[in-house]
């Protein structure tokens, strides 16, 4: 026992006498969280926009001054059918279209009721949000100024449709997706790296050869890693309650134990690489391109995976951060509990476990290949 | 305390024999050397001896136990310094003590009469970090931490590789008392000047055993009549004596050749042979040959 | 004779640190010179002044006639260098390395080509050519990277521990090629801490604190401190260094 706590003690030193890593362990997630929330309240300027009125009488043409008038918006060009509209899009000539229907104030004046269509490019969901956001208020400011003017109160219903990404992913998602992501570098990438270290260094033939049981340089070798996640993760919660106004709606000890689920699992992944990984670069590079990429593009927070081709949704499943994003997202922003996560929790035990059964299997007692 | 018997190893699925049909013995409280240059399968050895690698074939037996089956009692009582000094560069010198000794189950006061006359010369720097050292202060610690749980046998992979002469002196002084103390010590080296200060050594050339003897009697087993030639104009003067039709070998040594005959008798023609260049004042004497000079024999014979 | 390197009281100072101090001595056409020193005793730095990597605080040098201060981009064209630890592409054949280094000194491609033939047939490595340099024993390693150090025709060579490491058969044909080389002219100097390789040169220079401690031949360095070998002088000169074990 007092072997294992000089040893981890030993690892700690290591992590706070290099600057460099403890500014990625500690700065990386910081910096993430803040330059997000940054992205999130990114003001919407000068937006430029397409118009295709099919009525063109006097309503039409006030709304579409008031639009104009504003500093969000920038009328480009007025189309004259939906292909039109298309191809605007898709040559990145708008960011935004409004679309007025035929005999629009005639409708509004006989029946009080008239519909706007707001289409946005909602690849970028947060910049499209915000458009849609603007776009609406500017048209109800407009009926209100109509109504002290007009007996009969009318009402213009604005219809957003949104393309590409239609049900917004993204906006608050990036929390989860962040701390997925930290945990992995910090886990997999990490604790890799420290292994190998020793291996190059040649520190692991003493460490081999001495009574010390391989078993517990593996606990000794990941364990500040565990802790130091854990550790990362209350930085990210408490940052994105305090600076980003989020809450965290589900029970705190679910997320928590899921989280060093998804970290054992993790590290049990560094553990593999460290047995096949010959350099620290070797390793940093296993890290980087076999678990980092995959964790940004097939967990879900960047790119919806419903949207993915029938291969790459197949191969998501066998990312242990997919589970893992599912549970923190209905945890932390839905407010739910086990019962509607149990089945991520399972894959995520189950990919644990038997990670860390071969990690361990395959870490050799030897030099030998 | 070490036997030996047939060990071979081979890399890359058998196309790299590192060791090959090796056998030796090392005496208790021996002090014993492998010599050899790079590749010749040192490190190799070592790392069978200590458990890290398994031999293709062959059977080794460290303190009676044996290298394959019984691992983990080798494990408990040896120290082993691997050829790159292993030491945690970010950590202090006391701590990577302190380290070691935990690891292995024991503490700096428990062995601290095995380490003193050592760790008294680093002490006063024991707040630095071992990254900060020079290469004999660390090699110093290195040896420390392999001795701090009282081994009884030492596994020393070229530890004076990278270090000045004066802290390689140092050092055998070290090796020299913990011998006297009973420790048992094998160390390589790819320096054959080292040779001498060992009990008994092996010549070691691509992963075989040229000859294993005491160094004194590796040199009485020279056999031939060896000649030391220098002049002023070195270069030339080699160039001449390899076109020597007498000439069994000559080698540079240093500032003067190194020269062995095909028939000793006739000596005197070999003065009037140089007499017929001009290589200013000529020195020849007749000399004891080294380990070196040994181990190019033995390489020619092979 | 006549000299290829001068110095005059060179010193390199890092704030209160003097590393080399007044370093004053000529290497001669053709030499082979020892440049020996402890850790840490200020070897590396004056060689990098030498070499035009480093300007000098104070004090003269000239290199193959160039100045040290002004003159290090023709200094450089005029050296060759070889360390033990680096100077070959390892995932590069024979011939392909001989090509590149020929080709960062500027020599036309009918040259380089003269040059590979004449370097591989020196070293007997023709069947070698289209070998990767990762697949050839040590000393070949050793001897193609000296060669290459050399395939530009510099005055002066520079060798970082040439031969550690190798059986005393390929470090004598290496020492064949370096006796060679400086015969045909070719300055060499080299720095080592192994003693061993400090017995072949011409003459050799002590460095002991950042100060030149002796200069003069093995024979006569053996003499004056009555020892038999460059090892047993150096020990003497640097037992009482104080740098060393900082």
């Amino acid at each position: 026992m007092r072997q294992l706590l000089t040893f981890i003690r030993k690892e700690f030193k290591h992590v706070f006498r290099d600057k460099k890593t403890l500014l990625m362990l500690f700065g990386m997630p910081t910096a993430q969280i803040i330059l997000f929330g940054f992205a999130l309240t990114n003001e919407i300027k000068n937006t430029s926009l397409g118009i295709m009125d099919l009525s063109k009488d006097e309503v039409t043409r006030q709304i579409i001054r008031k639009i104009d008038e504003s500093k969000y918006f920038e009328v480009k060009m007025y189309l004259e059918n939906e292909r039109g509209i298309e191809q605007a899009f898709k040559r990145d000539q708008i960011r935004a279209a409004v679309v007025f229907p035929a005999n629009f104030a005639q409708e509004l004046r006989h029946s009080n009721k008239s519909q706007i269509q707001i289409i946005a490019d909602a690849s970028d969901p947060n910049a499209a949000t915000s458009i849609t956001n603007y776009l609406t208020n500017i048209i109800n400011e407009y009926q209100l100024q109509q109504k002290s003017a007009l007996v009969a109160p009318m009402q213009i219903i604005p219809e957003v449709r949104m393309l590409y990404n239609p049900e917004l992913k993204g906006a608050p998602n990036f929390v989860p997706g962040v701390i997925a992501l930290v945990l992995m570098l910090v886990c997999t990438m990490m604790s890799s790296v420290s292994i190998v270290k020793e291996k190059e260094l040649g520190t692991m033939e003493i460490l081999l050869v001495s009574p010390f049981k391989p078993i517990y340089i593996i606990i000794s070798k990941l364990m500040p890693f565990l802790i130091i996640s854990i550790f990362n993760l209350m930085i990210i919660l408490l940052l994105s309650v305090t600076l980003l106004d989020l809450e965290i709606k589900g029970n705190i000890i679910l997320l928590l134990i899921a989280s060093i689920l998804f970290i054992v699992t993790s590290l049990s992944i560094g553990l593999l690489i460290s047995t096949t990984a010959k350099t620290q670069q070797n390793a940093m590079m296993i890290s980087l391109m076999g678990m980092m990429l995959p964790t940004m593009l097939l967990t879900g927070f960047m790119f919806p995976i419903e949207n993915m081709p029938l291969i790459l949704r197949i191969l998501s499943n066998i990312v242990p951060s997919r589970w893992f994003f599912i549970i923190i997202k209905n945890v932390m922003l839905k407010g739910l509990g086990i019962e509607s996560i149990w089945k991520e929790l399972l894959i995520l035990t189950f990919m644990c476990f038997s990670l860390l059964t071969l990690s361990i299997r395959k870490f050799k007692i030897r030099l030998q290949e | 305390m070490i036997t030996v018997q047939h060990l071979i190893k081979t890399y890359n699925k058998g196309t790299v024999k590192a060791v090959n049909d090796i056998s030796f013995e090392v005496k208790d409280g021996e002090l014993f050397g492998l010599i050899g240059p790079d590749g010749a399968g040192k490190s190799s050895i070592f790392r069978m001896l200590t458990t890290l690698l398994l031999p293709d074939s062959g059977i080794a037996t460290v303190n009676g136990y044996d290298i394959v089956n019984d691992f983990q009692n080798i494990r408990n009582h040896i120290g082993y310094m691997p050829g790159r000094f292993s030491l945690y560069q970010d950590l202090t010198i006391e701590e990577n003590l302190e380290f070691f000794a935990t690891v292995f189950n024991t503490s700096i006061e428990e062995n601290y009469d095995l380490i003193k006359d050592i760790y008294v010369q680093i002490e006063p720097f024991k707040d630095r970090r071992t990254g900060k050292l020079s290469g004999g202060m660390k090699q110093k610690l290195a040896l420390c931490c392999a001795l701090i749980h009282k081994p009884d046998v030492l596994f020393l992979d070229e530890p004076t590789t990278g270090v000045d002469v004066v802290s390689r002196r140092e050092f055998w002084d070290m090796l020299k008392k913990l011998k006297n103390q009973g420790l048992t010590i094998l160390v390589s080296t790819p320096y054959m000047d080292e040779a001498g200060l060992c009990d008994r050594i092996a010549l070691l050339q691509n992963g075989q055993i040229l000859s294993i003897d005491t160094p004194a009697h590796i040199v009485a087993s020279f056999g031939d009549i060896l000649y030391s030639l220098s002049s002023p104009k070195m270069y030339k003067l080699l160039v001449t004596m390899r076109a020597y039709d007498n000439m069994n070998s000559c080698f540079a040594f240093g500032d003067s050749l190194h020269l062995t005959l095909k028939d000793n008798s006739k000596k005197d023609e070999l003065y009037s042979y140089l007499k017929k260049s001009d290589f200013g004042e000529i020195e020849i004497n007749q000399i004891m040959p080294t380990i070196e000079d040994c181990f190019i024999k033995l390489l020619k014979e092979n | 004779m006549e000299a290829v390197i001068s110095t005059n009281k060179l010193t390199k100072r890092f704030g209160q640190f003097i590393a080399a101090n007044e370093l004053t001595f000529d290497v001669y056409k053709g030499e082979i010179f020892g440049f020996l020193g402890a850790n840490g005793a200020g070897k590396t730095t004056a060689m990098r002044m030498l070499c035009g990597l480093s300007i000098p605080s104070s004090g003269a040098a000239t290199i193959a006639g160039f100045d040290v201060y002004k003159q290090t981009e023709q200094i450089k064209k005029n050296i060759g260098y070889m360390s033990q630890k680096f100077s070959l592409y390892e995932d590069l054949t024979v011939a392909e390395n001989i090509r590149f280094y020929a080709g960062i000194y500027g020599l036309k491609i009918p040259e380089i080509k003269a040059k590979t033939i004449e370097l591989l047939e020196r070293l007997g490595m023709m069947n070698e050519a289209k070998k990767l340099v990762r697949e050839l024993p040590l000393g070949w390693k050793q001897k193609l990277a000296f060669s290459v150090s050399l395939v530009h025709s510099p005055k002066i060579v520079f060798l970082d521990e040439p031969t550690g490491g190798v059986d005393p058969v390929t470090r004598r044909q290496f020492w064949d090629l370096i006796y060679y080389a400086a015969d045909s002219g070719v300055t060499v100097f080299v720095t080592t801490h192994y003693m061993d390789e400090a017995e072949y040169c011409n003459r050799v220079s002590i460095m002991v604190d950042g100060v030149i401690e002796a200069l003069d031949s093995p024979r006569n360095l053996k003499r004056q401190f009555e020892v038999d070998s460059m090892e047993d002088v150096f020990y003497k000169l640097a037992r009482n260094a104080k740098r060393a074990e900082q």
